[in-house]
């Protein structure tokens, strides 16, 4: 019989799972990763590109925060991503994979577009501006609610069928983008209205005209932000998402109708999303491409995991993500630089913050040191 | 040391911590060859770590492990095997589409090309040598609990090992499957294998080992000669103090029908009829208790009368109220059933998975089944934080606070939250499956008083279980499910261990049309 000898055979490295954690202590390693991401890029671009990498970040800083204009551009776009990871976090908390909301902004932002090209020069600004929440979320909450109901009906496999239904948004889109094409073989809708009148564009909050300052984006979506967090977190509503989110049969076993918690559910996220399209249409873009929702729908799932679906969370990391994609945009043409160079540097950021996670839950024991006792 | 004289293993001081909980606390253990180990504990008392650690799964943080009187270092599971150290767990480790000889091989190395005749005929060897009967060819989904069970301690066997660790292999067993496995370890003990056997019931510690070990909350307690030794003498060492273990049964007083079913027949979605024209009555003041191999139609029948299952055409569930007329629940769904004024309560088997929400925390809990009609849009959560607090005292449960998630709790305390919430509700019918699984014994004696509590206030308590001790001594009847179907329905005052056992496994062929009452 073999044996293996001792000491030799200790594992050098053993990972052991923490108890409990204290919030500040999470957030110290939480910050601690985002610092060593830095460090690590810092020499990754003075290896690459012999640059000084304080030049660098200083650089990426005013990419983001450079101008006032630059300040509000970052703000408003953190704003569209953030208000599509809210309307997911519902869906999410209930375990139900909600990939479809690039079509859900896109058809909020479709409605938006129609409503302000149709109807823009014959209404009343405020009433307008209600119309076109209300008809986006209308929009948002149809593409949101087929796929619940057929699972609701036949158990179909969501997450297949909200990515599908993107397709349809997106095909829809292009087919009105070349009915409503201006000019004439340009291939894209242009700034609407087309009479210059900047009827149904969200206005300054802060000052006077358009495009100064991006005031209601903020508003609006924090607002929406504080009320599915209340939602979540202290109605009955929210808690029945959490129960059929935890076990189905949980659900059942309470009394809970699992099929109308979901088309309920996805009603209310389809409707965020949708709002997302109308307030990246007429508070930022104010035209409507297939490209209005930019993969922003995407991106929202990754904010909604890495906030854990607290969506006072999501506007941190919210702002983080578009902060790194301005900046990524600015070095890239101050240095010079491929692409992918800042793409790099956001995949390095990102990759600490969610090896974090990892920190957080468990601790490494190494050989000899510490075993004996918690 | 020669081999021979050295125990074939020897644990010295072994500690291992889970976060801050000790699981085990400086255990020292040995076992010789040819001997039958028992390790003795309640729930949590740290058996399966200490075996785990043994196997490969766990390393200790601290102790020495040595292995015919030599110093060993165990990182995984190969390592085990290597040492000829092999265990059987309590949740099998099988693939469920591979055949029983592909099992066995799973894992192992060698050449690329498997020579099944060889295989086939090692097991075979293995399984005249101690009287197993396993089929090669036969896959792992069309077995029995029990021939899982056989072809788990094959596969072992074919590894070679001398050292093996049985994890409470009788849980799944009937006391017939349970007497030939006992035959199979004695056989393999008088081969000169080392055998362990962790479980919790004394009884069969009584009956098959050789020396008994003992852990109380990770700590070790001793060892002891089982002929030396009296079930007494072992309850005190594994609870620190005596116990009586006769369980209370008072007689239950004027008994009315509370719930009368009918012809009830339930297909599953292979369209086997899992509930197959079921006839029973639950009274009030009675404790009914339900008997059955694991997965007869149990979980089926309470789900059932809770209007959780679709039933078949014909079936018939009446629920008789204070003023005795009779009110239908087949085709009514759970909300149904309470807002027609039924207070039926239920402790599902699956605790985190159907009672419970695993990630809430103890308040938010409570008003699983309540939150309906506390407050309006945002749900009130004063009351629940109250009762819970209310559960909380009045059965001990163990928790740091209630804004601690039950699924950090241990299985006792859910247990518990789960019961004490679902007796909190005033039930005129309590139903529990499984209550006491996985229970340490005081627990246990918790459960079955507030069973017993609740039969006196004449509620008409139906209780699943599984282990017949606790079924004769608990209930006033007691029906035996056998394939789904009512295979008789006995007085459990004068009904004895076999009787029952005899008619869990074997189907009646002789319809007895009035066996009951």
């Amino acid at each position: 019989m073999s044996t293996v000898h001792h000491s030799h055979g200790v594992p050098l490295i053993r990972i052991v799972k923490r108890t409990s954690l204290s919030r500040p202590h999470a957030w110290a390693i939480r910050v601690l990763a985002v610092i060593l991401a830095l460090v690590v890029c810092a020499l990754l671009i003075y290896a690459l590109t012999n640059l000084n990498p304080i030049r660098v970040y200083n650089s990426m800083f005013q990419g983001a925060f450079g101008t006032g204009k630059r300040t509000w551009v970052t703000l408003r776009d953190s704003m569209t991503l953030l208000c599509i990871a809210v309307g997911l976090a519902p869906a999410f908390k209930m375990r139900f994979w909600n990939i479809g909301a690039e079509g859900q902004v896109l058809v909020g932002g479709l409605v938006t577009a129609a409503l302000m090209l149709y109807i823009g020069a014959s209404f009343p600004t405020w009433l307008l501006l209600v119309l076109m929440f209300v008809c986006s979320a209308a929009a948002g909450a149809v593409w949101g609610l087929v796929p619940a109901v057929f699972k609701a009906r036949w158990n179909t496999n969501e997450t297949l069928f909200t990515l599908m239904m993107n397709y349809i948004a997106i095909q829809l889109t292009s087919y009105f983008v070349a009915r409503w094409e201006h000019p004439f073989g340009s291939n894209t809708v242009g700034i609407i209205p087309r009479d210059g009148s900047k009827a149904g564009w969200l206005p300054n909050l802060l000052s006077e005209g358009f495009n100064k300052d991006f005031g209601w984006n903020i508003i609006i979506v924090l607002v929406i932000t504080a009320a599915v967090f209340a939602y979540l977190k202290y109605s009955k509503h929210g808690y029945e998402i959490a129960v059929v989110g935890e076990s189905e049969n949980t659900a059942r076993y309470a009394g809970i109708s699992v099929g109308k918690v979901y088309m309920r559910t996805m009603l209310l996220s389809g409707a965020i999303c949708g709002i997302a399209g109308f307030i990246a249409v007429s508070g930022a873009s104010h035209t409507i491409s297939v490209s209005t929702a930019g993969g922003r729908g995407f991106t929202a799932i990754i904010v909604a995991w890495l906030a854990k679906f607290n969506t006072f969370t999501m506007i941190i990391i919210s702002l983080l993500l578009v902060f790194l994609e301005k900046g990524a945009i600015q070095i890239a043409s101050e240095f010079n630089l491929n692409d992918y160079a800042s793409q790099v540097i956001t995949g390095i950021i990102l990759f600490f913050i969610i090896g974090s996670e990892f920190f957080i839950n468990y601790r490494l024991v190494f050989r000899g040191k510490g075993g004996h006792r918690a | 040391m020669t081999p021979l004289d050295a125990a074939a293993i020897e644990m010295k001081n072994i500690t291992k911590t889970f976060g801050t909980t000790v699981a085990n606390d400086k255990v020292c253990l040995d076992v010789r060859r040819g001997e039958i180990l028992s390790l003795l504990g309640e729930n949590g008392s740290g058996k399966t770590t200490l075996m785990n650690m043994l196997s490969g799964i766990y390393f200790p943080d601290d102790g020495e492990i040595f292995v015919d009187g030599e110093a060993v270092v165990i990182r995984s599971p190969a390592d085990a095997y290597r040492l000829g150290i092999g265990m059987i767990h309590q949740h099998f480790k099988l693939v469920d589409v591979l055949t029983a000889a592909e099992n066995v091989v799973l894992g192992m190395e060698g050449r690329g090309k498997l020579n099944r005749r060889a295989i086939t005929a090692r097991i075979q060897e293995i399984c005249d040598r101690y009287g197993f009967v396993v089929d090669p060819a036969q896959k792992v989904y069309d077995m029995s609990v029990s021939q899982k069970q056989t072809l788990e301690i094959v596969k072992v066997l074919y590894r070679g090992a001398d050292i093996l660790i049985l994890d409470e292999p009788t849980a799944v067993l009937t006391p017939q499957e349970t007497e030939k496995l006992f035959s199979v370890i004695k056989n393999m003990r008088n081969d000169g294998k080392a055998v362990i056997i962790i479980t919790h019931k004394l009884h069969e510690v009584m009956e098959v080992s050789d020396r008994v070990a003992v852990l109380r909350k990770g700590v070790y307690v001793g060892t002891v000669e089982t002929k030396d030794t009296s079930p007494k003498e072992l309850t005190e060492m594994m609870m620190g103090r005596a116990v009586t273990l006769n369980i209370d049964r008072p007689e239950p007083k004027n008994p009315r029908t509370r719930l009368e079913v009918r012809h009830l027949s339930v297909r599953s979605r292979e369209n086997v009829l899992v509930l197959d024209d079921v006839n029973f009555e639950a009274r009030t003041g009675e404790i009914l208790g339900i008997a059955g191999i694991s997965g007869c139609g149990q979980k089926e029948l309470l789900e059932a009368i809770a209007g959780l299952q679709v039933t078949e055409k014909g079936s018939s569930i009446l629920y008789y109220g204070d003023d005795g007329t009779p009110e239908e629940l087949v085709g009514k769904k759970p909300l149904d059933i309470s807002r027609m004024g039924v207070a039926l309560s239920f402790v599902p088997e699956d605790r985190l998975g159907m009672g419970l929400v695993g990630s809430m925390d103890l308040a938010d809990n409570m008003m699983l089944k309540t939150y309906r009609t506390s407050g309006r849009l945002f749900a009130d959560r004063r009351p629940s934080a109250r009762l819970a607090k209310k559960v909380v005292e009045e059965l001990e449960v163990a928790t740091p606070d209630i804004s601690t998630p039950v699924r950090r709790l241990s299985g006792g305390n859910v247990q518990k939250i789960l019961v004490g919430r679902e007796i909190s509700a005033d039930p005129t019918v309590l139903m529990s499956a499984y209550a006491v699984r996985g229970l340490d014994i005081n627990t246990s004696y918790t459960i079955y008083h507030l069973l017993n509590e609740q039969k006196e206030k004449g509620v008409a308590v139906i209780y699943v279980g599984e282990e017949l001790d606790v079924l004769l001594e608990l209930c006033d009847r007691i029906l035996v499910l056998c394939s789904g179907k009512v295979n008789a329905i006995v007085d459990a005052r004068t009904a004895t261990r076999e009787e029952v056992g005899f008619l869990m496994t074997y189907l009646q062929t002789e319809k007895k049309g009035g066996a009951e009452t």
